[in-house]
């Protein structure tokens, strides 16, 4: 593979609530490649959006922010950068797309001023130049009626069309890197297809990278090459999407697959992984997934497992896997 | 557009109409009228009285007044003062002027103020800014007017810059226009600056809550996202949107344009509709009081008529219906 365009090291978000520090987002390591989908899995509350939104340095201040880490993007620490870098970055390099389509358009400006808007501010194009520009992009993200839909505002269009308008505006400036944070969660599950076939064959077209965050796995499936399991902050588990799939890793990973309806148990009750993820104001000691595990050790409750390497594409944090702690762990299991 | 607004003036015909025969059936609730003083008076002869109430009309049943006062405000005669023995018209239509220049004075502090104020403390939400000007326009909120008044007299009288209360200087005749206007200006100054920052604390509070709300929308957080810049996403998405609620304000604003100041008017001296209004509710000018009342529920109803026209101005969603 090719070098990566974007490389996230050890990040922490984290949130100060009432309650107490929030770890968010606490020591996420990936990276994307040029020209590849990664997705990130996970379900709500494991702190999938919020590693978006650090990318972006978009967290919700002032209770949020990035306690540490950094985010490599063309060799360059987009944590160093000034608040006026970055926001040359936003919408140029680094495009997203948001989960309610409904909510993400504003709602008292013409789709027109809104692609053209995110043009203009970067310099991609002006004026009549980018009104036309604006035609080609709801063209090309398969609105078949784009000189009529730029006079339109929001309210107008449905669910589906709205996120088209969105992906639209993202690709307006050719990002090097999409972020789609549930870009079909919200929408019919026939919009759903669509819109994913769409971003598929956009990022084949344009060549750019794309992070999509999702809690379903289907769509994971159907255009992800690579895929990072996310729990209570952390990635678990990070593999090629088809062998993530097939020989899951992670006993949460197995949970998550166990639990999906298939052919092959077909009539059998569906499983499901009992409990809650931990509030992030106070994550386990250990293994953050030790108390819903089926297959928790004495060490997994009081030590955080490290990261194990399973393949150079593979790897997976858990004591199951670490010969070192799987040892240490032998003599707390059978004390006699 | 332009049939809705018909229609809308259409419906203000029976709303009127209610109106007016509430605030006439209310004044009939208290004991007495414009007479009643009279004859408390030995010298006032009692047959005078009886005469006065038959001219008035005030001998008749008040449902039968009230009629009768109808028939002729559909004409446009609203009646005659008591007190004053002047057509009720020209009495209010006199006055008028100067609450106006009054009140657009305060209004345009009052909004001036607020506006880019609450759009600033709501971006800085929990500094310590924020917190002083919410302190501040909480007082701003319970101080009321008068008192207000009362300290910006205190302040005229010490410090000798502004003048202590009416409209003109007493002088003022053997003034050139320029100078009769500054003077104007001068004296306009202070309880224009009591209306308008006692009214300014509630629309501060208005905008800082609509403009917060606007500020957590995803649009929001999507505008910043394709690298706008924080003046933009502010100006241009977020406090557009946070726009409604305050042009509704508006509207309602309107209706006390010419209300709003009596207890400010009476106070700083200011010759307006104020005092006029006040003493012919508490002299019973029936005729008087009831003129103010309709006039003051058409500019009601005018206004949120206009609010709703720049609501669908500001709001494409809102042009649908």
């Amino acid at each position: 593979m090719h070098s990566p365009i974007l490389k996230v090291q050890n990040l922490h978000t984290w949130f100060e609530t009432p309650t107490g520090t929030a770890r968010a987002v606490d020591g996420v390591n990936f990276e994307l490649y040029q020209g590849e989908t990664l997705a990130i899995v996970g379900e709500s509350g494991s702190g999938k959006s919020i590693t978006a939104l650090s990318l972006m340095q978009l967290v919700p201040e002032p209770a949020g922010y990035i306690e540490k880490g950094s985010i490599f993007y063309k060799n360059r620490d987009l944590l160093d950068l000034t608040w006026e870098e970055m926001r040359a970055l936003r919408g140029k390099d680094i495009a997203m797309i948001f989960q309610e389509p409904m909510t993400s358009l504003n709602p008292v400006l013409t789709v027109e001023k809104q692609i053209v808007e995110a043009m203009q501010v970067h310099g991609t194009a002006t004026g009549a130049e980018a009104r036309k520009r604006a035609v080609d992009m709801l063209n090309k993200v398969g609105i078949r009626s784009p000189q009529q839909v730029v006079r339109q505002f929001p309210h107008e269009l449905s669910g589906g069309m709205r996120q088209r308008v969105m992906i639209a505006i993202a690709l307006s400036n050719n990002p090097q890197i999409l972020l789609a944070d549930e870009p079909t969660t919200a929408l019919d599950v026939t919009v759903q297809a669509q819109i994913l076939d769409l971003l598929a064959s956009l990022q084949k077209e344009l060549g750019m990278s794309m992070l999509l965050i999702t809690h379903d796995l289907g769509i994971v499936a159907r255009v992800a090459q690579r895929c990072c399991v996310m729990y209570a902050g952390q990635i678990v588990e990070e593999a090629p999407t088809s062998e993530l799939l097939k020989n899951p890793q992670h006993p949460y990973t197995r949970g998550l697959l166990a639990s999906l309806p298939s052919r092959a148990r077909r009539g059998q009750e569906l499983y499901t992984l009992e409990g809650v993820v931990p509030p992030p104001t106070r994550w386990p000691k250990g293994c953050r997934f030790a108390l819903r595990c089926p297959n928790r050790m004495d060490i997994c409750k009081n030590v955080l497992p490290g990261e194990t390497a399973l393949s150079p594409q593979r790897r997976v944090s858990c004591h199951l896997y670490n010969s070192d702690s799987a040892e240490a762990a032998v003599p707390l299991e059978n004390p006699s | 557009m332009l049939r809705y607004i018909v229609r809308r003036l259409l419906h203000m015909i029976p709303l009127l109409l209610g109106i007016s025969f509430i605030s006439f059936g209310i004044q009939q609730l208290a004991p007495g009228n414009f007479t009643t003083v009279m004859k408390a008076d030995p010298t006032v002869s009692p047959a005078y009285v009886r005469q006065l109430e038959h001219q008035f009309g005030l001998d008749k049943p008040w449902p039968v007044q009230y009629v009768l006062w109808l028939r002729n405000a559909l004409h446009l005669n609203f009646g005659y003062s008591f007190a004053y023995k002047t057509p009720v018209a020209q009495l209010i239509f006199q006055r008028m002027g100067n609450t106006f220049i009054l009140a657009v004075a305060s209004m345009i502090i009052s909004w001036g103020l607020a506006i880019p104020l609450g759009v600033w403390i709501a971006v800085r939400k929990d500094s310590w800014l924020d917190r002083i000007v919410s302190i501040l326009s909480f007082a701003g909120i319970s101080a009321p007017g008068f008192f207000l008044a009362l300290l910006a007299l205190l302040f005229a009288e010490h410090t000798g810059f502004l003048p202590v209360g009416g409209m003109h200087a007493p002088e003022a005749y053997f003034f050139t226009p320029w100078h009769n206007f500054t003077d104007m200006l001068a004296h306009l100054i202070l309880p224009a600056l009591v209306l308008g920052v006692g009214g300014c604390a509630g629309i501060l509070r208005q905008m800082r809550g609509s403009m917060l709300d606007t500020l957590g929308e995803i649009y929001v957080q999507a505008a910043r996202s394709r690298g706008l810049s924080e003046n933009r996403v502010i100006w241009k998405h977020a406090f557009r949107n946070a726009l409604n609620p305050l042009i509704t304000l508006f509207g309602f604003s309107l209706a006390g344009l010419l209300s709003g100041s009596a207890l400010v008017e009476n106070v700083m001296a200011w010759p307006g509709l104020g005092k006029l209004i006040l003493d012919a509710v508490l002299a019973r000018d029936l005729y008087l009081v009831m003129g103010s009342f309709v006039m003051g529920a058409a500019l009601l109803l005018l206004g949120n008529l206009a609010a709703d026209i720049m609501l669908m101005a500001a709001d494409p969603r809102i042009r649908m219906e």
